[in-house]
């Protein structure tokens, strides 16, 4: 399937992931800049933010409230906005076929 | 002789790993070992600080760093080391949500975007250091080169005078100092205490001129610039201004010196590198996770709550070895090897893990990043003359002596 990552300087780069993967994962197997995914994928470092596109939201959902996932958001080095996500907790599937999604500016 | 020695060792039970002569003594490999293996969830029931649960495997040291419900930093539970102490203030020893908010004013000093513009400033002084180091005789690393480079580091974090930086190196002496050290440079809380009101006068009267003036990027300036900060108590500014002190300090200077340890033992991972100079990045993540400048950090347990099996009571002193997880072989095969093109190096707990991981974090690889670059465009001989000597200190895994020469 392919992802789309729009990155702060106004390019953006497809990367081919599979289905399984995070997307975390699909961004550091593509050397996608800004992401660097440096716990493994254990939500542990929260150096994965991303935001998810706006038209995508409401398909992948927002961090949950209560969760680890949120905790590390709030302490990110960048701005969290109601569409920011860990990219290590969305494991895609084949709805995600088409995915667009930001890297924060200054990551 | 030999027998007392041998039942020494063989009793896991009474296993202390917070004496800083173990770190010292560069003596605490097979210990960790032992206690990976055998007991990785170890109560300690005696130590020169009281009793404690040593969490000595990687993913348990996650378990534990990640789940901040459970474990507390507060300082008000007796903070983020062993010795309690209380006095140390700063975010780093408090909970969400005051964590959160106040840790999230100072991180823009070590944004990206600020950090790129520091690179050439910090490349331009790297550069220098090498080149005015003397060739074909012995000297030290340590404060010629690892000092040098982090203490100029802190005084634009702190926008210090850069004569004057190694001051700021005293003050970071000062707070990390324990009193048991022969080599101190203190000898009582007291004298501690005198030491840090010099530091906390010298950092006031900076302040009050930052206040006057618009704000700026520096460490001082954000914090006299931020409302909340203005009211905070004097114990909370002196501690935060502390923990940029020494967490810009005795970290990165140790993995500036671990490093050239590291390529002296594994002379085959400097040939990789210098063949492939692109595996640098990932070098110098392999570096840290090799070095691990913070040997150890603890949290309170605040509630009853189980970790590898073990029931830790509310309460409960809880340390997180650093160390121990770095060398853990389930995560890292052949731990104790400096590999350079290590494919997961970057998954180091170096900096910690969960809501208080380092801030500093890119700021220290830059530096790293640069030096090493300087010294590959140099190529650079340095030839290591003696294994280095450490610092006494549970706390930090500080190299004090690196005896090296440059083939000129």
């Amino acid at each position: 399937m392919r992802i789309v990552f729009k990155l702060p300087d106004q390019s953006q780069v497809d990367v081919d992931a599979s289905e399984g993967q995070s997307l975390m994962r699909a961004a550091v197997d593509n050397g996608i800049p800004g992401i660097l995914g440096d716990c493994g994928g254990q939500c542990a470092c929260a150096t994965c933010h991303i935001y998810i596109d706006q038209d995508w939201i409401g398909k992948i959902g927002p961090a949950n409230l209560d969760s680890t996932e949120n905790m590390m958001l709030e302490g990110a080095p960048v701005d969290i906005r109601s569409n920011s996500r860990l990219g290590c907790q969305i494991i895609l599937n084949a709805d995600c076929d088409g995915l667009i999604v930001q890297v924060p500016e200054g990551q | 002789m030999e027998q007392v020695h041998a039942q020494q060792t063989d009793s896991l039970d009474a296993l202390d790993v917070s004496h800083p002569s173990i770190y010292r003594d560069d003596r605490w490999r097979p210990l960790f070992s032992r206690l990976r293996a055998e007991d990785p969830v170890h109560y300690c029931p005696t130590s020169r600080t009281g009793p404690y649960w040593a969490i000595t495997r990687y993913e348990d040291i996650i378990r534990v760093d990640t789940d901040p419900i459970s474990f507390s930093s507060s300082y008000t539970r007796g903070g983020v080391t062993l010795d309690d102490r209380t006095s140390s203030q700063s975010f780093m020893q408090m909970d969400a949500p005051v964590h959160t908010a106040k840790r999230k004013k100072v991180t823009p000093i070590v944004a990206p975007n600020n950090l790129a513009q520091m690179e050439s400033l910090i490349r331009e002084r790297a550069a220098r250091v090498l080149d005015g180091l003397p060739r074909n005789e012995e000297f030290n690393w340590v404060d010629k080169v690892s000092i040098e480079l982090t203490s100029m580091m802190l005084a634009t974090l702190f926008d210090f005078p850069v004569e004057e930086r190694r001051q700021l190196v005293h003050w970071s002496d000062v707070i990390t100092a324990d009193l048991e050290d022969p080599k101190s440079p203190i000898r009582t809380e007291e004298e501690r205490r005198n030491v840090l009101a010099d530091f906390y006068r010298s950092m006031v009267e900076i302040w009050k001129r930052r206040q006057e003036e618009p704000p700026r990027f520096d460490i001082i300036s954000i914090l006299a610039h931020d409302p909340e900060m203005q009211k905070a108590s004097l114990q909370e500014v002196t501690s935060v201004l502390g923990l940029f002190l020494v967490g810009g300090n005795d970290t990165t200077r140790n993995s500036m010196s671990g490093g050239v340890w590291g390529f002296s033992q594994f002379p085959d991972e400097w040939a990789k590198l210098r063949a492939d100079p692109k595996l640098l990045e990932n070098a110098v993540a392999e570096i840290i996770r090799f070095q691990t400048p913070v040997i150890y950090e603890r949290r309170t347990a605040t509630r009853d709550v189980e970790v590898g099996g073990k029931k830790i009571a509310e309460g409960d002193r809880v340390a997180m070895w650093y160390i121990s997880g770095n060398r853990d072989e389930d995560v890292f095969q052949d731990a104790e090897r400096l590999r350079v093109d290590r494919p997961n190096a970057r998954q180091h707990i170096a900096f910690g893990m969960g809501p208080h991981r380092c801030i500093g974090s890119r700021l220290a690889e830059m530096q790293l990043r640069v030096l090493w670059e300087e010294v590959l465009a140099r190529d650079l001989k340095i030839e290591v003359l003696a294994p280095p000597t450490y610092a006494f200190s549970n706390l930090v895994r500080s190299p004090v002596e690196l005896p090296v020469r440059i083939k000129g």
